[in-house]
């Protein structure tokens, strides 16, 4: 599948202070994220999506942020919650929307779906879902740049509720240890599924990093440049070998913990999901600051939304007519 | 060998995930010492809605939402269990049982044994099994077998709302560590449950379906399976007896190998992995036990030796179906 002309990445080297095309860029990589995930939702409801998958609707900013200060051949490991960070890192929403529909031009031949897409070629080494079960290949990928000295860097994108696993801590501190150049990119909406993270967490989940000695920053996830910001100094520190970064971004979900999680008071008011959609919108914070710095205009805007639209609509579309793989797929691909 | 089936007692149906949470309810009531641990258990009562109200009537003190920490609740289960309560821990996902290992197989298991008799840890690992729900292979898996395999463990695999509810209490008050699966897919099964306390025993296996042609040994979902299987093969005259081991272990051999001779063969049909599984296991109690009465080679019916697909046309191709051990019984009666 070819990429559209306005789905171009981003220049390598990054720069600390984005031209306005730069910035257009990543506004129209979280526009399509939204509108990707608008559109896996109406499949979903219209029962043309097998099993469930986690919106990443409200949380945009986070993913193009940080995969905006990263090359191509930088890796990144994802979650559940990863068709995000999947099309950040430059993935194209056609193939994607095959994965999730299980068909054999899906990104893993429809063998993985929603939680488990890879994309290699773009740095992507996979969403994954066990809860926080991505840092050890995160980690695994900066000692493997650190050893073959190639200049990469890997992120880890997890959830605070991760923050519960054990695991997270070990490689924490493998990381600290070797200096190894990781970004651990804690992604806080507040609620690990139906409990909200202050019932399961004790103290500040940013605070354990910062015992390690890690690089440690706490920001505003709703803000895309601070995000892209607070990301390049991380990256930038671990490339000169200065070691790994905790970045605590806070966020939240716009839509349920899966797509099937349609009543949600018993465990979040409809105020708070109210104000964060309306005060704190990534998208709307971004095009505002965008139009006040007069880098762009509505009509550029609106250009970009007519266009990912469409073309969301096409890749929906083209994974709808197309096949599912051959029964025979089924016993391949178990061992390399 | 037959304990009492619902059907003769003329009682009331529940579904299956309604018998379970009944089970834990008169648990909760007798005995203060009982808890129960987990994601999501309290006001969400599971992701999969099994517990629903059980904090209304035990209060957060008793029905505890946990971290996302599979193996520290799982540890913390075993050292309360050896101090004088009874944990009912839940993980969500069977497959999430891999994080538990170490408190279950190199702590729980051999507690007991290690302090020669002193110390017992009398906790119930409450979690899922069961393929077909479209939810790829980190979610799928059923990794009972794993457990079976270490002694000083007890594994349930219940098949009707009728067993879950008598194997859970007895698991509850059973002195040893034992693991509880639960599919998945039968949390809507309805099944009658009389009004008056009842437990079932472990180790005591109960026909299902009496039959003189062959016999099929199930576990869990499989059970309903092969009863449909049953069905059909009744249609064409093959008079099928369902075997349910109800605990693969302790296991009922006594009453499987009776089957065996009396059909003259055997089928065993179960939702893990075929390779080194609980069917390798049965089919060879059965050849061991029924030997000189067999008119057939023992067959075993387990999933593919696949990571479990998402592609919906490929996962149905891993889980053993009705058609697949209908075909089975017929070759093995030569009505090819
Ligand atoms: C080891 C493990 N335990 C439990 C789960 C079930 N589960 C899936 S998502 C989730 C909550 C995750 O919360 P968080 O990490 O904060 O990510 P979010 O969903 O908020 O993006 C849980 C408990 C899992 N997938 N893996």
């Amino acid at each position: 599948m070819a990429k559209t002309a306005k789905q171009t990445k981003l220049k390598t080297g990054k720069s600390a202070t984005p031209d306005a095309e730069e910035w257009l860029t990543m506004y129209e990589q979280m526009v399509r994220i939204r509108r990707f995930e608008e559109r896996v939702n109406l499949l979903y409801t219209s029962a043309k999506m097998p099993g469930l998958a986690h919106l990443y609707i409200g949380e945009e900013a986070i993913a193009v942020g940080v995969c905006s200060v990263l090359n191509p051949e930088d890796y990144i490991t994802s979650t559940h919650r990863g068709h995000g960070h999947c099309i950040a890192k430059g993935a194209d929403v056609d193939i994607m929307f095959a994965e999730l529909l299980g068909k054999a031009a899906g990104y893993c031949k429809g063998k993985g779906g929603s939680m488990h897409i890879a994309d290699q070629a773009n740095g992507n080494l996979g969403a994954n879902a066990i809860v926080g079960g991505s840092a050890g290949i995160a980690v695994g990928a900066a000692f493997s740049a650190q050893r073959l000295g190639n200049g990469r860097v890997a992120v880890c994108f997890f959830g605070e509720g991760a923050m519960g696993q054990g695991f997270l801590a070990e490689t924490m501190n493998l990381a600290q240890l070797w200096k190894l150049p990781v970004i651990f990119v804690c992604e806080n909406n507040m609620y690990n599924e139906y409990t909200h993270f202050s019932e399961t967490t004790a103290g500040n989940p940013a605070d354990r990093a910062r015992a390690l000695g890690i690089h440690t920053e706490e920001q505003d996830g709703q803000d895309i440049r601070v995000v892209y910001e607070t990301a390049l100094a991380a990256v930038e520190r671990a490339r000169r070998g200065e070691g790994p970064a905790f970045l605590m971004f806070h966020t939240y979900r716009y839509h349920g913990h899966h797509v099937g999680d349609i009543n949600r008071e018993y465990y979040r008011s409809k105020e708070e999901e109210r104000d964060w959609v309306e005060n704190r919108d990534p998208l709307a914070l971004f095009a505002d600051w965008l139009l006040a710095k007069k880098l762009t205009d509505r009509g550029v805007l609106d250009g970009i939304e007519a266009e990912v639209k469409e073309e969301v609509e096409r890749g929906a579309q083209f994974a709808l007519d197309a096949p599912y793989p051959d029964p025979s797929e089924v016993s391949t691909n178990v061992y390399a | 060998m037959s304990t009492p089936s619902a059907e003769k007692t003329g009682a009331r149906v529940l579904t299956m995930g309604e018998a379970i949470r009944e089970a834990l309810a008169e648990e909760l009531r007798r005995d203060p010492t009982v808890f129960v641990m987990g994601e999501d258990v309290a006001e969400a009562g599971t992701a999969f809605k099994v517990l629903l109200g059980l904090v209304d009537e035990f209060g957060p003190e008793r029905v505890i939402d946990s971290p996302i920490s599979e193996p520290g609740i799982t540890g913390l289960g075993v050292g309360a269990a050896m101090t004088g309560m009874r944990p009912v821990i839940d993980i969500m996902f069977g497959d999430f049982i891999t994080l538990t290992m170490d408190q279950m197989v190199n702590q729980a298991a051999k507690i007991h044994y290690m302090s020669g008799g002193k110390l017992k840890v009398p906790m119930v690992l409450r979690t899922t099994m069961g393929a077909s729900r479209r939810s790829a292979a980190q979610h799928s898996q059923s990794l009972h077998a794993w457990f079976s395999h270490v002694p000083g463990l007890k594994v349930v695999v219940p098949s009707t709302p009728y067993d879950a509810k008598g194997l859970l209490k007895t698991a509850i008050r059973d002195d040893n560590p034992v693991a509880f699966f639960e599919d998945k897919m039968m949390y809507q099964l309805k099944g009658e449950v009389p009004e008056e306390e009842y437990t079932i025993p472990f180790g005591v296996a109960d026909i299902k379906r009496p039959g003189t042609d062959i016999t099929i040994v199930a576990t869990s979902s499989m059970v309903q399976v092969s009863l449909a299987a049953a069905e059909m093969l009744a249609e064409i005259g093959i008079e099928a007896e369902v075997v349910d081991p109800r605990t693969t272990f302790p296991l009922d051999k006594e009453a499987i190998i009776e089957s065996a001779k009396k059909t003259s063969r055997a089928i065993v049909v179960d939702e893990g992995y075929q390779r080194y599984g609980v069917t390798a296991e049965i089919a060879s109690v059965i050849a061991d036990g029924a030997f000189y009465y067999l008119d057939a080679p023992v067959k075993r019916i387990g999933a593919m030796d696949v990571p479990i697909p998402f592609s919906p046309a490929l996962e149905d191709l891993t889980v053993p179906t009705a058609d697949s051990v209908v075909e089975t019984a017929k070759a093995l009666c030569g009505r090819n």
